[in-house]
């Protein structure tokens, strides 16, 4: 170990050093402290090999009692329906909060992938300069704010603000044949769409800290070799800036997708966690994933309950680690958010 | 540069000038209005919350705990804000060392493909779902040693994990090669150099990252609802006992339908965002100087 003489920092600190060569010591403490330094890197592989362990030894009971795949081929959550000496048909169906994660991390996506490409580009160029910093500040504190509090906020603040346009696409979009099965009402508020608009919201700043440090990457010759051609603003972006960042922007897509697909506290409260099966309309309420376990798990009474919680949980995880993976592998080193 | 040439449909197109103008225009116009959305959002939240809060954060907000009843009036997050203070200093505590320690390893030693897998990882972790995090503790945590406030302080602390990593990792890179060519040359052993050079050199970064990991870690609530559970009816110093947080009170009092319960929820949805802001904004303070410090 080295020694934790006061150091008062900076380069000035290397006069202290012992510098008589003590053989043997010096030696010893470094690879002890190589050692320690890998193991404390060998951590994060470690956690992640023991979370799909756990979550599966936790999940075994539920999977061998009604089958491995029973689970993603029903559609129907009922605890109250589940004994222990019956294995059909599989109370605990997942497929309706697959859907329910899927449907609201596209919505969610819809909206904000336009939004945080538009702002990453105004961020890099064509906001002035002064304004740049500021602006990317702002952005960024979209992040800083808690789920907890997009929850309530989303309760309270956006349920009201978006009633009326919702209630109109109700009784016009949803009124249509064939499409309107997607729009259909009674909207209560709480539904997949309040849940996506939420999500929207919730990983713009992410998918914009990306695509602002793709869009920074363009080389700085070829816009003004488009400029100087006479290309316009947007000419300079769409033919300079928009092609080299391609893979990149789908990364930062990727990796906004992953956070919305694993989102829990701000969709448990603004999407009705409605749980008995898929329901077509966006409007209407249902549940996903995440929300499931943390509206249930702490009360998981029925036979099998905790463990089908931990099965919404084990699907839940290699979801999200296919997604992060595919988006890190585009991305390589994107932001930390 | 052959790029530019063949992907310049727009400019072979017979345009008139006054067209291309009027649609940069239009265009350029979008994109300054997903930025006027996206920080229309920010001051919608932040102000809605700020006016629905002040109302009820007073003093005794801060000091007192909630009263039995939900449906009551008055009474605070007491308990709850002493909860998230030593829940997410424990997690601190345990993801500086091993997330400074990991980054010390990618950057100082790690060669080869072991140190290139775990710097994938860790940015994989860091879209780790929160709620899976919760679960995975439960399942090696509370299944033993029950709900408590070290549990909750064991998730969050895989929450901070990578990101405490992450940047510090960035922030050794940035220290000048030839510090620690110095440092070598004058006889330091390798510990030595990192522990009394690099690091210090690095210190400010790593600071502004660790505060980011600890606002991150202080507004999660869905890792906590499966480790911690809550406790609102005393005061709770004991992290091996059940804790409320902060966050967890929010979300209870917000849901509750009661609306002393849900002024209650304000005024702590107020208190974590400005907890929340302060550190990013300090965070951001140290992050200026780095910047500056190395450009």
């Amino acid at each position: 170990m080295p020694p934790p003489a006061g150091v008062s920092g900076g380069i000035t600190a290397t006069r202290t050093l012992p510098l008589p060569l003590k053989r043997g010591r010096p030696r010893v403490a470094d690879r002890v402290f190589g050692s320690g330094v890998a193991i404390a890197g060998a951590i994060v592989l470690v956690v992640i090999g023991a979370m799909i362990i756990f979550l599966v030894l936790e999940g075994l009971p539920a999977m061998q009692h009604y089958g491995f795949f029973s689970f993603i081929t029903a559609s129907r959550w009922a605890p109250s329906d589940a004994f222990p000496n019956v294995s059909h048909p599989n109370p605990y169906g997942i497929l309706q909060f697959i859907y329910g994660t899927m449907l609201t991390s596209i919505i969610g996506m819809l909206i904000a992938v336009p939004l945080a490409v538009g702002a990453a580009l105004v961020i890099t160029d064509v906001a002035p300069q002064r304004v740049k910093g500021p602006l990317s500040a702002l952005v960024d504190l979209l992040a800083a704010v808690p789920s907890v509090v997009y929850g309530f906020w989303g309760i309270f603040a956006l349920i009201p603000a978006i009633k009326p346009v919702v209630d109109f696409l109700t009784t016009t979009l949803g009124t249509v044949p064939v499409i309107g099965i997607a729009f259909q009402g009674p909207f209560f508020g709480v539904s997949y769409f309040t849940a996506g608009l939420v999500l929207a919201i919730m990983v713009l700043p992410i998918i914009a800290a990306v695509c602002r440090e793709v869009f920074r990457s363009t080389p700085r010759n070829e816009k003004e070799a488009a400029l100087a051609l006479g290309a316009t603003r947007w000419e300079t972006i769409r033919i300079a800036v928009l092609p080299r960042s391609r893979s990149g922007i789908v990364g930062a897509a990727l990796l906004g997708l992953g956070r919305a697909l694993g989102e829990t506290i701000a969709v448990t409260m603004v999407i009705g966690n409605a749980v008995l099966h898929i329901n077509p309309s966006i409007f209407s309420q249902g549940a996903t994933m995440s929300s499931v376990i943390a509206n249930e798990f702490t009360e998981a009474t029925e036979p099998f309950h905790l463990s089908a919680l931990f099965v919404v949980g084990f699907w839940l995880l290699i979801v999200a680690l296919i997604v992060n993976i595919l988006a890190r592998l585009i991305v390589r080193r994107g932001v930390a958010l | 540069m052959s790029q530019l040439a063949l992907g310049a449909p727009g400019l072979r197109k017979r345009q008139s000038l006054r067209r291309r103008r009027g649609k940069s225009v239009v265009m350029v116009g979008l994109l300054v209005a997903a930025v006027v959305v996206a920080v229309g959002v920010l001051a919608w939240v932040l102000i809605y919350v700020a006016i629905q809060g002040a109302g009820a954060l007073n003093l005794n907000f801060l000091t007192h705990n909630p009263p039995g009843n939900p449906g009551a009036a008055g009474g605070g997050f007491f308990n709850g804000i002493v909860g998230s203070l030593i829940i997410v200093g424990l997690a601190t505590a345990i993801a500086i060392p091993l997330g400074i320690g990991a980054a010390i390893y990618l950057v100082e030693y790690g060669r080869g493909r072991f140190s290139a897998t775990i710097r994938f990882f860790n940015d994989v972790l860091i879209g780790i779902p929160t709620i899976v995090t919760g679960a995975f503790i439960y399942a090696i945590w509370v299944t033993r040693f029950g709900f408590s406030g070290f549990a909750g302080s064991l998730a969050l602390s895989i929450v901070m994990l990578p990101l405490v990593t992450r940047t510090t990792e960035e922030m050794l890179r940035l220290v000048p090669n030839e510090l620690r060519e110095g440092s070598l040359a004058l006889g330091a052993t390798r510990s030595q150099t990192v522990m009394r050079v690099c690091l210090p050199t690095a210190l400010p970064g790593i600071i502004t990252g660790v505060m980011l990991a600890v606002a991150r870690a202080m507004g999660e609530t869905a890792p906590l609802l499966l480790t911690a559970l809550g406790n609102d009816l005393f005061t709770q110093y004991n992290p091996t006992q059940r804790m409320s947080t902060l966050s967890l009170q929010i979300f209870d009092n917000a849901v509750t339908g009661f609306q002393e319960g849900q002024a209650r929820a304000w005024a702590g949805a107020l208190t974590l965002i400005v907890i929340v802001l302060v550190f990013t904004f300090v965070a951001r303070f140290f992050g200026r100087r780095v910047r500056t410090a190395n450009a």
